[in-house]
């Protein structure tokens, strides 16, 4: 497997082959991703992605914060999909805490987790589409994205950053109508995919440029660590939610799509039918969403109701403890792992026992499955470069952190 | 609250990454632990490579998958750095740790890259922000930080603030 790994600086090229410099500002390489191309002619020889230009610190952040305050933090890493962040490391200090969480709170967390991965998938399909030159693609996902951040503020109060799940829970009760809209757009929506598929699918033009591009093998893709889409559109059939389920995911009927091409196109498939799947799981999530309290009974870890902290002295003293000196978490060390929109999200949460994260690691799935992108890439045409970026969905903020 | 954790290695030889291990090479193996569901195990640094490449290609629970490396820095107790690797193994849905245990005076140790080629992005993260070297890396630059940056930002002894 040496070819998957580089071993030399790129230098300017000797006799046939020159350096091209794609990047860090090129509209389609999706935020600030450098890439260093050998070409010969049209083909690329080699590519090497520079990263680290998005790099703000967080985990080392995270370590001078609270637990609880951690959470904001998580949102910011990767900005499509800040709800599949929050779950991962809730879970992962809950873990830790070896806290229950209530039913109600778990199956709201898996509705909102889905509707986060259509989003992210929808600014994926959009912003791909762009890329390969469909225009009116990106319109028509951003109409219905829309939507999505509408009741995302509606429960949270946040189009983006919604820190909406807590250590224990969640941070509010949904309000008043929120089922109702979130049915209305679960109803709408599987005919919205239909659109985009017509626009797609069997597109000429998008097949040609898709169908046999950028192709990697189950072998290598596992190797490298590619997870999430990029590796089930290799054939493998392998998914978190399904595999190793977490926070009610073992309540949920739902097919992971596997395709077997490992090229572009499979991962399109892959991505445009778990669409399909979510939004079938928040349909199961509104139908079986079970009543009771929305947050664990653990009065020293989660915060109390305003009511309460307004007319009992208990709950007051443990609002301002928990607010002022944090909550303690016995000494330990948790892997979380979560499927996200882009693969294996995992969060790496190490405690001393005190009330902040002796260290916290986020495992990208953006950072191994860059890794791929030069296996898919090398001795190919430059064109297709754009292409095989946006098949692999990647979002820099989370591979820089 | 959790239950407590075991870590009396003769309790835990029924896992399979411990009891193929421990058939191996005993005393690669320093100690494991299995807390809150995970299993960790403590690995001597001169042999995280080979015990990659044995878990990798197990035939009956095959560590296929490389999920994460990371490093933890423990200052100022000794031995100081602290490398994790987190396995998986797709087949079996099963998941382990190991941890190799570095001292402050030559935080250095085998590159697992040629085991895992994705292991590369990783090791060059702990490199960059820890200043744990590999040996056998093919290109240990700074991933994250300017190529000329002074100082390993993630490392307990650096301000959150940065040097001003």
């Amino acid at each position: 497997m040496a070819h998957l790994s580089p071993t030399a600086a790129l230098e300017p090229g000797q006799d046939r082959t020159m350096i091209l410099n794609m990047g860090p500002h090129h509209p389609s390489t999706h935020g600030v991703l450098r890439l260093i191309l050998e070409i010969d002619g049209e083909n690329v020889v080699r590519m090497m992605p520079d990263i680290g230009y998005l790099h703000t610190g967080i985990e080392k952040t995270c370590e001078a914060k609270f637990y609880q305050q951690v959470v904001t933090l998580t949102d910011r890493i990767d900005y499509l999909c800040p709800l599949t962040n929050n779950l991962c490391y809730v879970l992962a200090v809950e873990k830790l805490l070896g806290l229950d969480i209530p039913p109600k709170a778990q199956w709201m967390r898996v509705m909102l987790n889905e509707l986060t991965r259509i989003n992210s998938h929808l600014v994926w399909l959009g912003t791909h589409a762009l890329d390969i030159g469909a225009m009116s693609v990106f319109l028509y996902c951003f109409r219905e994205r829309e939507d999505i951040l509408r009741l995302f503020e509606m429960v949270s109060g946040q189009r983006m950053m919604t820190s909406y799940f807590r250590v224990g829970g969640l941070a509010l009760e949904p309000p008043l109508g929120f089922f109702e809209r979130v049915r209305d757009f679960a109803q709408r929506f599987p005919a919205k995919v239909d659109e985009y598929e017509n626009l797609l699918t069997e597109n000429p033009i998008w097949t040609m440029r898709t169908k046999g591009v950028a192709h990697i093998t189950a072998e290598d893709a596992i190797a490298l660590g590619a997870s999430g889409p990029t590796l089930r559109g290799s054939g493998v059939d392998f998914d978190l939610r399904r595999d190793m389920p977490y926070s009610g995911y073992e309540n949920f009927k739902f097919k992971v799509p596997v395709s077997q091409d490992g090229d572009v196109f499979a991962r399109y498939m892959c991505r445009v039918q778990e669409m399909r799947e979510s939004i079938a799981m928040v349909q199961q999530a509104l139908e079986g969403m079970p009543a009771g309290p929305i947050k664990a009974d653990a009065p020293k870890v989660v915060l109390p109701d305003r009511e309460k902290m307004k007319t009992q002295m208990e709950a007051m003293i443990y609002h301002f403890k928990i607010i002022t000196e944090g909550f303690t978490v016995p000494a330990g060390e948790v892997y979380q792992a979560v499927e996200s929109p882009r693969g294996e999200m995992g969060y790496y949460v190490v405690s001393d026992g005190t009330a902040k994260p002796y260290r916290v690691h986020m495992r990208a799935a953006c950072l191994a499955n860059l890794q791929a992108l030069p296996a898919m890439c090398e001795g190919r045409l430059l064109a297709d470069v754009v292409a095989a970026i946006g098949s692999i969905d990647i979002v820099l903020g989370e591979i820089d952190r | 609250m959790p239950q407590p954790a075991i870590t009396d290695l003769q309790q835990l030889k029924n896992h399979p990454a411990v009891a193929k291990l421990m058939a191996w090479n005993s005393s690669a193996v320093e100690g494991a632990k299995f807390d809150r569901d995970e299993m960790s195990i403590y690995l001597d640094r001169s042999f995280i490579r080979e015990a990659c490449a044995l878990l990798r290609d197990d035939s009956d629970c095959p560590f296929n998958f490389l999920a994460d490396v990371t490093c933890v820095d423990w200052f100022p107790s000794e031995p100081r750095f602290e490398v994790v690797y987190h396995l998986l193994s797709i087949p079996k849905r099963e998941r382990v740790r190991l941890k190799v245990r570095l001292g402050s005076a030559s935080p250095k140790l085998d590159s697992v890259t040629s085991v895992w080629p994705g292991a590369n992005y990783f090791e060059r993260e702990i490199y960059d922000l820890f200043g744990v070297r590999f040996a056998g890396h093919p290109y240990l630059r700074r991933l994250l930080m300017p190529e000329d940056w002074e100082g390993y930002p993630l490392r307990k002894d650096y301000p959150v603030e940065g040097y001003r």
